[in-house]
């Protein structure tokens, strides 16, 4: 047994069945030895959307998700695709094919320290050097990536490395043993106590629940205390479908992009409860001034997170599903009833009317159509852009939904080659990506891997020949003056579609917008879905 | 304000930088800074005085923290610290200034450890202040070269 084999025995120890990638020489003894087990390989048009169908696998699954790339310009192109990940806490695998042992640091070619490139948004990374060292790199590589606050884990492997003899696999049962990490999963007892007794005197309480609950899979934890004691909830962007959106408890999406119900209720309410968000910029733009004399309980895998950017009255460190486990067995008392009458008041009377013009397709009303006309259990991938702050504040989700999107580093093009993976995780799930012309443009090139590789992701195209939200941006700070946003009205998506044999509908305005909806969602094929909206309508 | 961290790391290729980078990628301070072996060979001791608002300095233990890199790790404040500095300084003498010089180290109890036919190399280690001090008070002669490790600390004994 070489290298390579004992790399891909220890990826089906772990469970691997999908691996995203690039072949390259520096990494191809560990493609033959990958196919020759039984794991499935996607072979994606550029790097960095590996990393990206990864993430939206591990999403679908709760899984750690596994791509690999060659050495140099491969691993390079991966690096979006991990910070990507990193800034969402996206459990990933990624491995880097290296030259060769005794190369390293001569510059040879295509050679690149990813290790180095990468340190500062990868949970941990690893350059194996010793052959032997394998099996116990790769457990742990998995149960960091996947426990604590998730992350992305890198693994360069040179290729003499995967080539060589390995004497004796024995791959590691057991929970890796590092004296290093341990991350904290159960929440301070005393802690707890304390937010309980916060909770039964809070008059107007309010729970923001962020993208730790769904990592933490603690998504009917938190319904189940929230239905308890009524409490209201708003989430973070990367929190939507923490409640389906029509929950009698749920009050939007709050931020300088969110439901301005939603912001009124985190200013006004005395009691808040983040739970699994981090006080991002965008959630919370002047957190000492917002939560100035409120009682703000903080809970996060992340002990760094709590007090990054805002000082806590109650920091809880541990894992969401652990934590509301604990809530679910005090008996409190709640008296907020007035508070929760005040919000279904608040949520009732600022209801956003949009108008835009009718010569184009209102894509606020597309989205609330959408969204009504798609599966129950379908997966709405949005891309970064307006078409992104559309999606999240028209969003419909019911209980079983899913929404994803690149919430911290807000990487155009993450949303074709994330539902991508979340196909080859779920071939049955319905999937939607919608982007805008821009992030089409950065990964259309997927067009062909949706192809060849079977994977019917319909794809929501918002044509408005604008880099949209950039542009709205500089009508607003340059007085209108608009440079390195237009983008024209190529390519000709109809044509493009044909190209790659995948079918293709269009919808100039409102007219007929919803039997073409529902001819866009009525069979399980790929399909573009061309919509062209106002180029100079700003979302915010 | 001014903290020392003590961070015990494993004895690993690449760790200084990882913890370095750390420091530069969040614009956290580093004053000093001071890496040796520790009684077990496998770990390795950084001394670290940093500098700026508590939330800074909080930041700083907590992001540490999540280096897997990092064993463990002591905070104090200066007072509750023994902390030294070895500075070795070349300088340049003659016969007018050479008695003065000698003065100046015993009553810093500094040692001259190597001597030459114009110039002398001393060395002093003591605390941050009093190694700067012997600086200051050799401004008058013409110092050629000045090394310093950095400040190494470890939290006072308990009484």
């Amino acid at each position: 047994m070489i290298g390579a084999d004992a790399i891909a025995k220890c990826l089906i120890k772990e469970g691997v069945d999908t691996i995203f990638g690039y072949s390259g020489v520096a990494i191809d003894p560990f493609w033959n030895s990958v196919g020759k087990e039984n794991i499935r390989t996607i072979l994606v048009r550029t790097e960095q959307n590996a990393g990206h169908a990864a993430s939206g696998y591990a999403r679908t699954l709760g899984k750690t998700g596994v791509c690999a790339v060659t050495s140099g310009p491969g691993a390079t192109n991966l690096l979006t695709g991990i910070a990507t990940a990193y800034a969402d806490s996206i459990p990933l695998v990624c491995i880097t094919g290296q030259v060769n042992t005794d190369q390293i640091g001569s510059d040879v070619f295509q050679e690149v320290d990813v290790t180095g490139a990468a340190e500062s948004f990868v949970k941990y990374s690893y350059l194996i050097r010793d052959v032997k060292d394998i099996p116990r790199i790769i457990h742990e590589a998995f149960f960091v990536a996947s426990t604590g606050r998730k992350g992305p884990v890198l693994i360069d492997i040179p290729c003499d490395v995967q080539l060589q003899r390995i004497s004796d696999f024995d791959y590691p049962d057991d929970e890796p043993k590092m004296r290093t990490y341990k991350p904290t999963i159960k929440g301070n007892a005393v802690q707890i106590k304390k937010v309980i007794k916060v909770l039964e005197y809070a008059k107007k309480p309010l729970i923001i629940a962020g993208g730790g609950v769904f990592l933490s899979n603690a998504k009917k934890d938190l319904r189940k205390f929230v239905e308890k004691h009524q409490i209201p909830v708003v989430s973070t962007m990367m929190g939507i479908g923490v409640l389906p959106t029509d929950h009698p408890m749920y009050y939007g999406m709050v931020g300088n992009n969110g439901n301005s119900y939603a912001n009124r209720a985190m200013r006004e309410c005395d009691t808040l409860l983040m739970v699994g968000a981090r006080v991002a910029d965008r959630a919370v733009a002047a957190p000492d001034m917002t939560f100035d004399g409120k009682v703000l309980v903080h809970m996060d895998v992340d002990p760094a997170e709590i007090g990054k950017n805002v000082g806590p009255t109650i920091p809880i460190v541990g894992d969401i599903k652990h934590i509301f486990a604990d809530f679910m067995d005090a008996e409190f008392k709640d008296r907020h009833e007035t508070w929760v009458n005040m919000l279904d008041l608040y949520r009732d009377s600022m209801k956003e009317e949009h108008h835009s013009s009718p010569d184009f397709v209102n894509f606020q009303a597309f989205v609330k159509k959408l969204c009504t006309a798609m599966k129950d259990d379908a997966v709405y991938v949005a891309d970064v852009g307006q078409n992104q702050l559309i999606s999240c504040r028209n969003i419909i989700m019911k209980d079983r939904n899913k929404f994803f999107t690149s919430g911290g580093m807000g990487t155009m093009g993450y949303s074709i080659p994330a539902a991508m993976g979340v196909k080859a995780a779920e071939r049955k799930t319905q999937v939607i990506a919608v982007c805008g012309d821009g992030a089409f443009q950065m990964s259309m090139m997927e067009l062909a891997t949706i192809k060849q590789f079977d994977l019917p992701v319909k794809i929501v195209v918002m044509r408005n020949e604008y880099l949209g939200l950039v542009r709205e941006h500089q009508s607003r700070e340059y007085d209108g003056e608009y440079n390195m946003v237009y983008l024209g009205s190529d390519p000709d998506l109809s044509k493009l579609s044909e190209a790659y044999g995948i079918r293709y509908i269009k919808a100039e305005n409102m007219k007929d917008i919803d039997e073409k909806i529902s001819d866009f969602l009525s069979d399980d094929s790929a399909v573009i879905f061309e919509v062209l909206t106002d180029p100079e309508e700003n979302v915010i | 304000m001014k903290k020392i961290y003590s961070v015990l790391v494993e004895n690993r290729s690449g760790v200084l930088s990882k913890v370095s980078g750390l420091f530069a990628r969040r614009t956290f301070n580093i004053d000093s800074l001071a890496v040796g072996e520790t009684e077990d060979s496998n770990i390795s001791c950084m001394t670290i005085v940093s500098s700026g608002d508590n939330r800074t300095l909080e930041q700083i233990e907590k992001q540490l923290n999540k280096k897997l890199d990092v064993i463990k790790i002591k905070t104090f404040e200066e007072e509750e610290a023994i902390s030294r500095e070895l500075m070795l300084i070349k300088v340049k003498y003659n016969k007018s200034n050479r008695r003065e010089i000698m003065e100046t180290c015993q009553a810093m109890k500094a040692d001259i450890v190597d001597i030459g036919k114009y110039q002398m190399m001393i060395q002093i280690c003591d605390t941050p202040e009093r190694t700067a001090l012997l600086v200051k008070l050799l401004k008058g002669v013409s110092i050629v070269e000045l090394a310093r490790t950095g400040t190494l600390a470890l939290s006072k004994c308990e009484i």
